[in-house]
């Protein structure tokens, strides 16, 4: 049995107006999770990946954005809801976390009283005697010690992994069906990190709840996904299971994502190995494929062919937007993984005469 | 807590002291003209200038007049007699601190209630046709200065040489006690030239706070929790944006306090402004030292009370 997704992203695009130009932030990405599901969204700063799900949120209806697509939960249009129908999903059926649990929590209320407003917002017949109850219930499970006199202490007397069980807690609120995580590690201590990545994993299976969880750490998505859509300049250019992105990525920038992080299996003298350049412009991104600045494989016709997510051969859950040909980009990756210079493999499988044999 | 408020206050207290010996030095050591010609009067000859030298003491050693005035000042709040009218300065303050007292609170009643829509609405509809008039409104209403502003209001409305004659004009305060609904008219238009500034400085500092707020991450939750957008604005946005306006508040409501002369003096309320403009015109030093001090009472309990206050309003603000 195929079960339903229960969010569908369909070809969404995000545009912001600015003083300088049209932000294409988002550039029509389209993605689908399943309850009890992770899905990973990894990317770097300016990728799209934290827009996105804001627009899911329905929050950046508060901005000048502009919006394009479909955003399908549970089948209803949620780009189609009015602001009022919105309101009534975020925070009860769609919930978000967000990086730095000290500026989401407002400084001036207990943090009791902003779990309070959290399940009153949805159940205004609640009393607020037993919206406390609740609130020191959530904050029990999400593992915070001593949660009935925690409960009356303000942010600013938490730590900051407790801040974050308090937002995961307020996320929860509700028993939302979709919980999006938006980088809900980075501001963290590494240990407390796993703490709260393992708190989440713990909760999504409990509570049968689908998990987005945006990062640009591929440690986190290791950890906690099912499946990962990396994102580039406001595209998705590569999905599939977290396994196989692990084991036989397809896309040159994932390449450069898992060169640069630090591995065990290695002398430790071994460089990191960054992704040279910078981040594109969303006002004005390279013609052809959007990577191809940064890419070590670029041949003269990727510079104006713009490649589309398509099926990997064999693979029809595995999708990557790169113009090379499979079976080469599975070359090259055997021979990254050993270690060998970009440049040099660039060499070993004879890219450039690839080139003259093609019509460009 | 406490030891942080009884700190305050005895500090507060050394302040005092601190600007009543600079008044005394700029009256009787380095006085502007000779007090005790001053006391007697334009047509008293050398001999009873001489007397009233003696009778207040000026001949005596600065230091000795020093310690006799801040005895005075502190443990008896007696500022002496006034030297044109012979009255008690202190009586003179008493009896007009409920015109001033009346004439402060209500203008910052209708600052604050005409700053707080303005503001809000403005910041939330920013550019919208609404912000851009308010603002500019608001822009004019601080270049206005109050004396202008005043006899434009009295040529406009007041029930005497008004062309609309709608409120009582100049002259026609009465004190609450006397009769209440003559005193509310009679500071309607004091009340509204005196607060259109401040309700316009307010506005916009309102106005910049919020936008400010509402950009801040916790909005942002406050709005992925489901709350509605009227609630997010007022309970979220609005209660962050309003300490820095309480501060300034408190400051403003003490400068006020101490004499809102300008007012006073257009409309002619006889408060401790239009006393201290009075005392200032005719040299009269024990009035100014009254009304100097008086004023320096009010900012400094103001800024204390500001203080306190801040510490229930931001729960981050530890005071020890």
């Amino acid at each position: 049995m195929v079960s339903k997704p229960l969010l569908e992203v369909k070809n969404l695009r995000v545009q912001f107006q600015t003083a300088d130009g049209i932000v294409k932030a988002v550039d029509g990405i389209s993605y689908s999770v399943e309850s009890g599901k992770a899905l990973g969204i990894v990317g770097e700063s300016g990728s799209g990946k934290s827009v996105s799900s804001l627009t899911v949120m329905g929050l950046s209806r508060f901005t000048n954005a502009k919006i394009e697509g479909e955003i399908l939960f549970e089948g209803r249009d949620l780009l189609k809801a009015t602001d009022e129908e919105m309101r009534t999903i975020r925070g009860n059926e769609i919930a978000m976390i967000f990086q730095d649990p000290l500026s989401s929590l407002h400084p001036y209320y207990k943090v009791g009283k902003q779990l309070v407003e959290a399940i009153r917002a949805h159940n205004s017949d609640m009393s607020k005697a037993a919206a406390r109850t609740k609130a020191i219930e959530l904050l029990g499970m999400v593992d915070l010690p001593d949660p009935k006199r925690r409960v009356d202490n303000y942010p600013h007397e938490f730590s900051g992994g407790m801040r974050q069980r308090a937002m995961i807690a307020m996320a929860l609120a509700n028993d939302p069906k979709l919980l999006i995580a938006d980088e809900p590690t980075t501001a963290l201590d590494v240990t407390v990190q796993a703490q709260i990545l393992a708190l989440i994993g713990r909760l999504q299976h409990e509570l049968n709840t689908a998990v987005v969880i945006i990062t640009h750490d591929l440690g986190v998505i290791a950890e906690t996904a099912d499946d990962v859509a990396v994102m580039y300049a406001g595209r998705i250019v590569e999905r599939a299971t977290t396994e196989r992105i692990f084991r036989s990525p397809e896309h040159p920038y994932t390449w450069g994502l898992l060169r640069s992080i630090p591995r065990l299996d290695v002398p430790r003298d071994a460089p990191l190995v960054p992704i040279p350049g910078r981040p594109p412009s969303l006002i004005n991104p390279p013609s052809g494929c959007s990577f191809h600045p940064r890419c070590p494989y670029v041949l003269e016709s990727h510079k104006t062919i713009d490649p589309m997510l398509e099926p990997v051969p064999g693979e029809p859950a595995h999708g990557v937007a790169c113009l090379l040909p499979s079976d080469l980009r599975k070359r090259i990756w055997s021979e990254l993984r050993e270690g060998t210079d970009p440049a040099e493999v660039r060499e070993h499988v004879q890219l450039d005469e690839l080139e003259g044999a093609k019509p460009v | 807590m406490l030891r942080y408020i009884i700190r305050r206050l005895l500090w507060g207290i050394v302040l005092l002291v601190l600007v009543s010996a600079l008044t005394f030095v700029i009256f009787y050591v380095l006085p502007s003209g000779d007090p005790a010609a001053q006391r007697a009067g334009p047509k008293a000859g050398p001999d009873l200038i001489a007397a009233v030298r003696e009778q207040l003491h000026l001949n005596d050693p600065k230091i000795e007049q020093f310690g006799r005035y801040m005895k005075n000042v502190f443990f008896h709040f007696d500022f002496g007699m006034s030297f044109q009218n012979n009255t008690n300065v202190k009586d003179d303050i008493i009896s007009r601190l409920p015109a001033t007292i009346s004439l402060s609170v209500g203008a910052v009643i209708v600052w604050l209630a005409i700053a707080f829509p303005v503001g809000i609405i403005s910041a939330i509809r920013r550019r919208s046709f609404l912000d851009r008039f308010t603002m500019g409104a608001s822009l004019v209403a601080i270049s206005a200065p109050v004396y202008w502003l005043g006899l434009v209001a009295l040529y406009l409305f007041a029930d005497d040489v008004g062309k609309y004659k709608i409120f009582p004009g100049i002259n026609s305060y009465v004190p609450i006690s006397q009769d209440p609904v003559k005193w509310f008219e009679s500071l309607i238009l004091p009340w509204l030239v005196l607060a259109a500034s401040f309700a316009a400085i307010y506005a916009r500092l309102l106005r910049g706070n919020l936008i400010d707020t509402m950009s801040e991450d916790y909005i942002r939750t406050a709005r992925a929790k489901g709350l509605g957008e009227r609630r997010v604005v007022l309970r979220h946005g609005v209660r962050s944006a309003v300490t820095p306006v309480v501060t300034i508040l408190g400051l403003d409501l003490g400068i006020l306090l101490g004499g809102a002369i300008l007012t006073e003096s257009v409309f002619n309320i006889p408060g401790i402004g239009r006393y201290s403009y009075e005392a200032i015109q005719r040299l009269d030093l024990p009035k100014i030292q009254g009304t100097v001090l008086f004023a320096a009472f009010f900012i400094i309990a103001l800024n204390i009370v500001v203080d306190i206050a801040y510490a229930f309003l931001d729960p981050r603000v530890k005071y020890g």
